[in-house]
């Protein structure tokens, strides 16, 4: 299990076209891959997973995975939100 | 990822409509436990044990054991009493009023008060209602939750295996759609497992290549709905032909969530393969077993029996 605390600098936050980029991204990996805020846990691969969440400009959360390629999956998500833009 | 839940007291005043006799109390105290007690044996002086992190209900007979006590040893006992800092609320039944004692000392030590006007047993009934609802472990799933002839089906497996596409398939045979892809799921009694939809997703469902779909204004009102028993758990997987699947459904899988122990069908998926039947159908023979009828037990009773009857006539 690889696992990164970021907080999110794309200016209008982890919501629906980012988000979209965001799940896309994640997609392309083979492991399980998680997104956590508040407590709360959802599929990094799930659109309507990460909607849920409302993930906003500057708020932290947790990118979790699993499996062969999950470092890979971790850093280039982890790169996606941190990215100012 | 359930994390321990809590209320504030204030939620709780709101919630069910108290009446709070010293409104300069701490209305922030949390309330994390769904025990209630009626304090009678601490106020008669028995305090090993004293569950102080509950909320303390009074009715009638806790009030009439203090107002038969004399004045010092009443003071002494309503001190100890609410000396406690974890005791979140002190709760007075039937509309009575709280004695002076008590009153002074609870508002003394910032310690909420509360009154209903409910007899105290329906009190207690009411307020444990809301205690559970508010308290009940949670947790989020990636799944849909989808009410097929009635029964709660939670459909499981990897993204993209054709979880949505089964449920909009669903949706259009005339079945309701509680959640997709994220569903929250709360434990409401030791064996019953709720699911409903996080608030920004209510009726939406998304299809590859279509987008976010609203179920409701597609389908109409009678398409979904907010919450659901969660009955069973079907698992989609790909099909792999290195594994054996169940041909003739003996044996019951189950999975577990929260706790709570669900039947679970593990449905092997290929092209072509329609999910949204096998999931009617397998609604349909939960409900046939659930009413005492076992397709695979009695055909297997039966096939022992023509064996047997074969025996003998050799």
């Amino acid at each position: 299990m690889v696992e990164q605390k970021v907080v999110v600098r794309l200016r209008s936050g982890l919501l629906a076209r980012p988000a979209a980029l965001f799940v896309q991204e994640a997609n392309r990996f083979s492991c399980d891959t998680f997104v956590e805020k508040d407590g709360k846990e959802v599929n990094a691969k799930s659109i309507m997973g990460i909607m849920s969440l409302a993930i906003a400009h500057g708020q932290e959360i947790t990118i979790r995975a699993q499996g062969s390629d999950a470092e890979e999956a971790v850093r280039r998500l982890t790169e996606m939100v941190t990215k100012e833009d | 990822m359930s994390e321990p839940r809590s209320v504030s007291v204030a939620e709780l005043v709101e919630g069910i409509g108290m009446h709070v006799f010293n409104s300069d109390a701490d209305l922030h105290r949390r309330i994390t436990t769904m025990d209630i007690n009626r304090p009678g044996l601490a106020l008669a002086g028995y305090f090993r044990y004293h569950p102080a992190e509950r909320i303390q209900l009074l009715g009638r007979t806790e009030l009439s054991l203090l107002e038969g006590m004399e004045e010092r040893e009443q003071r002494l006992r309503v001190y100890a009493f609410c000396s406690y800092d974890r005791t979140p609320c002190i709760v007075i039944a039937r509309g009575l009023e709280p004695p002076p004692a008590l009153l002074s000392v609870a508002q003394a030590k910032r310690l909420p008060v509360l009154g209903v006007g409910m007899v105290t047993t329906r009190a207690a009934a009411v307020i444990s209602t809301f205690l559970e609802a508010r308290l009940a472990p949670e947790t989020m799933m990636h799944g849909v939750l989808v009410d097929v002839y009635g029964i709660g089906i939670l459909i499981t497996g990897a993204s993209g295996i054709g979880k949505s596409e089964t449920a909009l398939e669903l949706i259009k045979r005339g079945h309701r759609l509680v959640a997709d892809d994220a569903v929250i799921i709360r434990r409401v009694s030791d064996d019953t497992l709720v699911g409903s939809t996080p608030p920004l997703l209510q009726y939406l469902l998304e299809i590859r290549g279509l987008g976010v779909l609203n179920a409701m204004t597609l389908f109409g009102a009678g398409a979904v709905r907010t919450h659901k028993k969660v009955a069973m758990v079907i698992h989609l997987e790909a099909w792999r032909d290195d594994v054996a699947y169940d041909r003739l459904g003996i044996d019951e899988e189950t999975v577990q969530i929260l706790d709570v122990e669900l039947p679970c069908i593990t449905v092997p998926v290929r092209p072509g393969r329609n999910l949204a039947v096998i999931v009617e159908v397998a609604a349909m023979n939960h409900r046939l077993k659930r009413m005492g009828y076992h397709a695979a037990r009695e055909f297997s009773d039966q096939l022992a029996r023509a064996v047997e009857g074969h025996d003998a006539y050799d």
